[in-house]
C-alpha cells in the first residue's frame, strides 16, 4: 500500500469528471426534466382554463337557446293571434258580402215587380181603352182622350 | 493461483500493478490498474450519461432517458434536502460521486479471478480490478472534495469569517478574555475535524470495499489446492457448491454495500459542502 502520485492523478481525473458532468450532463438533463415539468404544468393549467371556457360556452349556449325558445313562443303566439284576426275578418267580410248581395237581390226583385206592375197597368189601361172604344163604338181620338186615360191609369 | 498457497494467493490479489517513475520512490509509483479502471469507469459513466444528455428530449422520454432521469432526480432530491444554497457545482459533483463510485465498487461484483485471469493472457500478472480498494483513489476523491470545501470556506465566509469560526467554535466565550482562552481548544478541535473529514471519507469507502474484496478472495480460496482429480471427488464437489453459495450470498449482500457506500460518500460530500456554505455562525 503506497500513497503517491496515483492520488494526484485520481484528484485530477475526479475534477475533470465533475467538470464534464457540470457542463455537459447535469444542466442538459435537468433542463429537459424541468422543461417537461413546465410543459405538464402548462398542460394542466390549459385544461383547467379549457374547462372554465367550456362551462362559460355552455352557459352562453343555454342562454341563447332559452332566448330562442322565448322568441319562438312569441312568434307562435303572434301567429295565432294573426290567424284568429284573419279568420274573424274573413267571417265579417263574408257576412257583409252576403248582406250586400241579399239587399241587391231584394232591390232587383222589387224593381222587377214594379216593372211588372207598370206593364200590367199599361196593358189594363189599353184594354180598358179598347173596351171603351168597343163600348162607345166610336173612335176615340187618342190625343183627345189621353189625358183622361192617364188620369184613369193613375187612379188604378 | 500461481503461488499455490492461500497466503500467496491473497497477497497476489492485493498487489497493484505498479509503475515506478522514479527508482525506489514510493511517491512516484503509479498504480496503473487503479488508474486505468477508474478511467474506464469514468468513461462508462460519462459516456452513458453524455449519450443520454445528447439525445435528451423534454417530450416523452425513452426508457434509457427515464432511467437516467430517475438517478438524477434521486440525487437532486438528496442535494436539495441537505444543501440550501445556490450552486452549480454541488449537484453535478454529487451525481458524479454517486454514479462513479458505484461503478468503481461494482467492479467488485465481477468474479475476483476473472479479469486478472484475462490479464494473464495479455502478459499482465498483477491486477486489482476494484479501484475503490486502493487508498489513493478514495483519498484522491475525498481530498478533492475537501479542497472544494476549503475553497468555499474561504470564499463564502471570507478569511476573517472562517478564522472566527475556526477559533470561536464549538466553544463560545461570553467575553473577550474567555474567547481568547477558548481559542486554543477550539483550534485544536477544528483542526482534528478538518483532518478527520477527508480521512474518514476516504477510509470508509476504502475499508468497506477492501473488506468486501477480501471476503470474495477468501470464498475463492475454498477450492484452492484441489487438483482437477480431487474436484471430481465428494469433497471437491461439496467445496464447489459451498463456494458458489457463499459467493452468491456475499455478492447479493455486497450489492447493498456498494450502493450504500456510494450513497454515503455522496451524502457526506454534500453535507461538508453545505457546512462550508453555512455563514450562520
Amino acid at each position: 500500500m503506497n500513497i503517491g502520485i496515483t492520488l494526484i492523478i485520481q484528484m485530477v481525473v475526479f475534477i475533470v469528471v465533475v467538470l464534464i458532468t457540470m457542463k455537459y450532463i447535469w444542466p442538459v438533463i435537468l433542463g429537459a426534466m424541468e422543461e417537461r415539468e413546465k410543459q405538464i404544468a402548462d398542460g394542466l393549467a390549459a385544461t383547467d382554463e379549457a374547462e372554465v371556457a367550456l362551462k362559460k360556452a355552455q352557459d352562453e349556449a343555454d342562454g341563447i337557446l332559452n332566448e330562442a325558445k322565448g322568441q319562438a313562443s312569441e312568434v307562435r303566439e303572434s301567429a295565432n293571434k294573426m290567424a284568429t284576426k284573419i279568420k274573424d275578418q274573413a267571417k265579417a267580410d263574408a257576412i257583409a258580402e252576403k248582406e250586400r248581395q241579399m239587399s241587391a237581390a231584394v232591390a232587383e226583385i222589387e224593381q222587377e215587380a214594379n216593372r211588372a206592375k207598370e206593364n200590367l197597368r199599361k196593358q189594363v189601361s189599353s184594354l180598358a181603352l179598347a173596351g171603351a172604344e168597343k163600348l162607345l163604338s166610336k173612335e176615340v181620338d187618342d190625343k183627345v182622350h189621353a189625358d183622361l186615360l192617364n188620369d184613369l191609369v193613375k187612379e188604378i | 493461483m500461481a503461488s499455490g498457497s492461500i497466503g500467496g494467493y491473497i497477497e497476489h490479489h492485493l498487489k497493484n500493478n505498479q509503475l515506478e517513475l522514479v527508482e525506489n520512490s514510493m511517491f512516484w509509483t503509479i498504480n496503473i490498474d487503479s488508474v486505468i479502471y477508474t478511467i474506464i469507469t469514468a468513461v462508462v459513466f460519462l459516456g452513458f450519461f453524455g449519450y443520454v444528455a445528447k439525445n435528451v428530449k423534454a417530450g416523452v422520454p425513452s426508457k434509457t432517458q427515464n432511467f437516467i432521469e430517475m438517478i438524477i432526480n434521486f440525487v437532486n432530491e438528496q442535494v436539495n434536502d441537505l444543501f440550501h444554497y445556490q450552486s452549480k457545482v454541488v449537484a453535478p459533483l454529487a451525481l458524479s460521486i454517486f454514479v462513479w463510485v458505484f461503478l468503481m465498487n461494482f467492479m467488485d461484483l465481477i468474479p475476483v479471478d476473472f479479469l486478472p485471469w484475462v490479464g494473464t493472457y495479455a502478459g499482465i500478472n498483477e491486477m486489482r480490478v476494484v479501484p475503490s480498494t486502493d487508498l489513493n483513489i478514495t483519498f484522491g476523491m475525498s481530498f478533492a472534495v475537501i479542497l472544494l470545501v476549503m475553497y468555499y470556506n474561504f470564499t463564502k465566509k471570507g478569511p476573517v469569517g472562517y478564522a472566527k469560526e475556526y477559533f470561536g467554535h464549538p466553544f463560545e466565550g461570553p467575553n473577550t478574555l474567555m474567547k481568547i482562552v477558548l481559542a486554543g481548544p477550539n483550534m485544536l478541535l477544528n483542526t482534528v475535524e478538518t483532518i478527520a473529514k477527508p480521512v474518514s471519507l476516504g477510509l470508509r469507502l476504502f475499508g468497506n470495499l477492501y473488506a468486501g474484496e477480501l471476503i470474495f478472495m477468501l470464498i475463492a480460496v475454498f477450492t484452492l489446492g484441489y487438483g482437477l482429480e480431487q474436484l471430481m471427488s465428494f469433497g471437491g464437489v461439496t467445496m464447489i457448491v459451498a463456494q458458489f453459495l457463499l459467493g452468491l450470498m456475499w455478492a447479493l449482500f455486497h450489492i447493498l454495500i456498494i450502493t450504500l457506500q456510494a450513497f454515503i460518500f455522496m451524502m457526506l460530500s454534500v453535507v461538508y459542502l453545505a457546512q462550508s456554505h453555512d455563514t450562520g455562525h
